[in-house]
């Protein structure tokens, strides 16, 4: 693990979109372990660059650590609903996996373009949270992050809620519940899309984790190979035995560009379909927040008819109640407009998001799927350009019998 | 376990990866349309645009050549596996064996309980030049067979039959059985017959051309020559019986039906040569014999670690395969997703990129496959040698035996003389001769006599079995030497060619995806 924190240019990631002028560029890299035993974590340097006048200065320098990355997605998500939050990387459960070099590098990557498509957001690059994660002391941070977790969604609530959504979503298409739901026909199939998508993302995800195993195993055998080869070549002695030890070791050769293709594969190819994955689902607790506030506005509306029959009742019978009913009801019509309008831009903003969510994945995917033509490319060639090389040793071997 | 191709499975998967397969108009991939695993036509167009980035000679097209549609390696027919005898190897001398036809039959018994066993026979034709000859037999025939061919032919390292496997018969389906045994039975009865001696032996003609059941010989007797040992035993015993030895038998080895008497005295012999009281005969030759077993059982040792990491190999090389081809139908049916549901433009681009992914993906998932298949043909060399090895250990057991009757019987003399010598050295102390101890002399000295003429058949015959070992295993070398090369050069040029091939298919990917590459913004 890299502990000096020199002062390297950001590493963005081919998936980290550049911003605009005026702009507002963030990096982060240099991760370092901090911390003993059980409270070890990983500490990350954000570096900001930008021109933005609500900034301190052009360039910050700032430590981070994973949850207050997390603090950040969570508060975007209940200030900004209706836009899809860029996703955060998992926390990962096993333990010894956590600080191995291949899952951190992966993990700093995944962060790096979080905060990125934050920035390059047209909306979400305003956010207040934003500035105070990309400037604040680190102590701030701290109390920041111990003060929210409170208050706001964790991670394991907002589990549920995808849970709720997807037997509501499912509920309503299966004609189950009487919906207190949108009867948008566009939107039902939106909805629907979504579901169906991260299921297929989902498989095709899984299947990309396997082969990625299977370059590490057949990377395995082909050294165990070589290895039982070689073995072979030197019990044998003469001109085949040398055949055979020269086979051995291209296999060996060939068993290490096997392990490094299966660690670009993980990067470039597995890790961009796992992120799309999360995007899914990040869409879907937006999904959720949609529901909520259509529900909620019903709700208000309903409980306003009431008010107004009971204020017109109260007024006709000239009770001295009806300046305070006057007054919850002006209160409550406040609170229901409100509700509207909530609710309104929530769909103004997804109906934009949704556009520009596909167009965003389109190209991911299309780097993605590069990156993997090429990957596979070079290790196709590589293997064949090694055995190529052989050939003549073979020759020579058998012109000498 | 390597001598099974491999078999794909036809299922709805191949509808799937017929709809990104048919599609394609470039480089027209005719393996697509093929469920069966067989290699078809070359395919590789030679408009294809990926020949340029290929150096010549291109592997790829090379290992569609090498192989007939029976998947037999014609250069490996061709390396003179006909004997030393044959010369140029001309038509009539060439046998042409195939095992077919496996039916049914019932055991005829005398039993009283109806529903008797059944049993399989096959149809073996050898077809010579023009002619052809078919007979039906059971395994139980060529049981018999490979029993009276180790007999007649010791030190010649003749092809282990395959096994009686009652355990794989009780588990595997009986028409997988009977055709695991045809396959088997085929190449053994190849192996026999392109043995230079054995190939042209009596015993194999008969097996091959005589039709109705093998007529039996004098060496196959084993019943009564347990009776002949057993009735004989009591006067050798007493030492009353004037030995009349057929001089054949003596050098036969000692088998569980013949002389028991002999057995003891080898027995005997053996023990005394494991304590190493007798010195044994030859002292350097057996050294020199001794290294080279030592070196084979080196070599047979890590042929058999080879071989293990061969099957490995081949079952990781399938995996990859197979997870590459599901990784392509998850894409298809992303594909389908996206098209059927799409309302942005982008969405019908992502589905035309990830239809490329999936071609491209269940194209190499197919080219692994057949990679594998061929493998699998290569390394079986490897198996069939450590069957080669099992053989030349019969071989060298059939010399183990040669000298052990060579060492009895020479302690049989030592043992003879001195008992000569001690009754020479009584009988003279009686004056006048002492009618009882010169008639025991004179009955010793004929014993003498008949041993010594045993010993020089068993010397010769030891000798014989010497030469034979010693030929053999120069043969064995030689065409050793030349299967693996071959079987190295056909493995490395089959795994160039295969890489070739799935680079072009990757970069062909990567071509349909470089709008998205980092060198454009």
């Amino acid at each position: 693990m890299n502990s000096s924190r020199s002062s390297s240019g950001a590493s963005l990631s081919p998936r980290s979109p550049s911003s605009s002028q005026p702009f507002l560029s963030v990096s982060v890299s240099d991760p370092v372990k901090l911390g003993n035993g059980v409270q070890a974590y990983i500490s990350y340097r954000v570096i900001t660059k930008t021109n933005f006048p609500e900034y301190q200065g052009p360039e910050k320098i700032v430590i981070r650590r994973y949850s207050d990355f997390v603090w950040l997605r969570d508060r975007l998500f209940e200030k900004y609903k209706g836009i899809f939050i860029p996703p955060i990387p998992e926390k990962s459960a096993v333990e010894k996996f956590r600080f191995s070099a291949e899952f951190i590098e992966m993990r700093r990557q995944a962060l790096d373009v979080f905060v990125n498509r934050i920035a390059s957001h047209h909306e979400l690059r305003q956010s207040e949270d934003l500035r105070t994660f990309l400037q604040a002391e680190e102590e701030t941070m701290e109390r920041l992050r111990s003060h929210e977790t409170g208050i706001f969604k964790k991670p394991s609530d907002l589990m549920q809620i995808f849970k709720d959504v997807q037997s509501k979503v499912s509920d309503v298409v299966l004609g189950k519940e009487k919906p207190v739901e949108e009867s948008d026909a566009e939107y039902e199939k939106l909805k629907r899309y979504i579901f169906e998508l991260e299921n297929h993302l989902a498989e095709a995800q899984k299947h990309a984790y396997r082969l990625v195993k299977r370059h590490r195993e057949l990377g395995q055998s082909l050294s165990d190979f070589g290895k039982a080869v070689k073995l072979l070549g030197a019990s044998e002695g003469n001109a085949l035995g040398k055949a055979f030890s020269e086979l051995g070791m291209k296999s060996e050769i060939l068993s290490v560009k096997l392990q490094k293709e299966a660690q670009e594969l993980l990067m470039s190819f597995e890790e961009p379909l796992k992120d799309y994955v999360r995007a899914v689902q990040s869409i879907k607790a937006t999904i959720a927040e949609r529901a909520n506030a259509f529900r909620r506005q019903c709700e208000l509306a309903e409980t306003m008819k009431l008010k107004e029959i009971n204020l017109d009742k109260l007024m006709l019978i000239r009770s001295d109640k009806v300046a305070e009913a006057e007054r919850e009801y002006h209160e409550l019509k406040a609170e229901s407009e409100q509700a509207t309008k909530t609710f309104e831009t929530i769909v103004k903003l997804m109906n934009e998001e949704i556009g520009r969510f596909q167009e965003q994945k389109t190209l991911d995917m299309g780097i993605a799927f590069h990156e993997f033509a090429k990957g596979q490319a070079r290790l196709a060639n590589g293997i064949a350009d090694a055995w190529r090389s052989l050939l003549p040793k073979l020759e020579a071997c058998s012109s000498s019998q | 376990m390597m001598n099974q191709d491999h078999v794909l499975h036809a299922s709805q998967d191949d509808e799937m990866e017929s709809l990104v397969l048919h599609d394609d108009n470039g480089n027209g991939n005719g393996n697509g349309n093929d469920s069966s695993g067989n290699i078809q036509q070359p395919s590789q167009s030679p408009k294809s645009p990926f020949n340029s980035f290929l150096d010549p000679p291109s592997y790829a097209e090379a290992i569609f050549t090498s192989f007939d549609s029976n998947g037999h390696d014609q250069t490996l027919e061709q390396s003179s596996r006909s004997g030393t005898g044959s010369g140029s190897g001309s038509e009539s001398d060439c046998m042409q064996i195939s095992v077919s036809d496996p039916q049914e039959e019932q055991e005829l018994t005398n039993s009283l309980v109806p529903g008797g066993s059944s049993y399989h026979t096959y149809l073996i034709t050898t077809r010579t030049g023009k002619s052809e000859v078919g007979v039906r037999r059971r395994f139980r025939e060529v049981v018999t067979l490979s029993e009276r061919l180790s007999e007649a032919y010791r030190g010649y390292v003749i092809p282990v039959r395959p096994e009686k496997s009652s355990v794989e018969r009780k588990v595997m389906q009986k028409e997988e059985f009977v055709e695991q045994r045809r396959v088997a039975l085929e190449k053994y009865l190849r192996k026999l017959v392109s043995h230079p001696v054995i190939g042209k032996s009596e015993e194999l003609r008969l097996f091959l051309e005589v039709q109705g059941k093998l007529p039996l010989m004098r060496t196959t007797d084993v019943a009564s020559r347990m009776l002949d040992g057993a009735v004989r035993l009591p006067r050798q015993l007493f030492g009353s019986e004037s030995v009349a030895v057929d001089l054949n038998d003596v050098t036969q080895p000692a088998r569980s039906g013949r002389d028991l008497l002999r057995i003891f005295k080898e027995l005997k012999q053996s023990v005394t040569n494991d304590w190493g009281a007798a010195k044994p005969l030859v002292v350097e030759e057996d050294r020199e014999f001794m290294d080279k077993k030592d070196k084979l059982m080196e070599f047979e040792q890590q042929l058999s670690n080879v071989s293990q990491q061969a099957e490995s190999l081949v079952k990781f090389q399938q995996d990859m395969g197979e997870t590459m081809g599901e990784l392509g139908l998850a894409f298809v049916k992303l594909t389908k997703f996206e098209s059927e549901e799409a309302e942005f433009e982008s969405q019908r681009v992502r589905a035309a990129d990830m239809r490329n992914v999936a071609t491209a993906a269940v194209k190499a998932s197919r080219l692994y496959r057949e990679l594998n298949t061929q493998t699998i043909k290569h390394l079986d060399k490897l198996h069939e040698y450590l069957g080669t090895m099992l053989a030349i250990n019969n071989a060298f057991s059939d010399r183990s035996s040669a000298l052990l009757t060579v060492q009895t019987l020479s302690s049989e003399l030592a043992s003879l003389h001195s008992r000569i010598e001690k009754l020479e050295v009584a009988a003279s102390r009686i004056f006048g001769g002492d009618k009882t101890r010169m008639r025991k002399i004179e009955e010793l000295k004929e014993a003498v006599r008949v041993t010594e003429s045993a010993k020089i058949c068993a010397d010769r015959e030891y000798e014989r079995i010497k030469e034979n070992n010693r030929s053999e295993l120069e043969r064995i070398d030689k065409e050793r030497q030349s299967d693996f090369q071959n079987m190295l050069r056909g493995f490395v040029v089959n795994q160039a060619g295969y890489a070739e091939k799935m680079a072009a298919v990757w970069e062909k990917l990567a071509e349909e995806t470089s709008t998205y590459s980092s060198n454009n913004s």
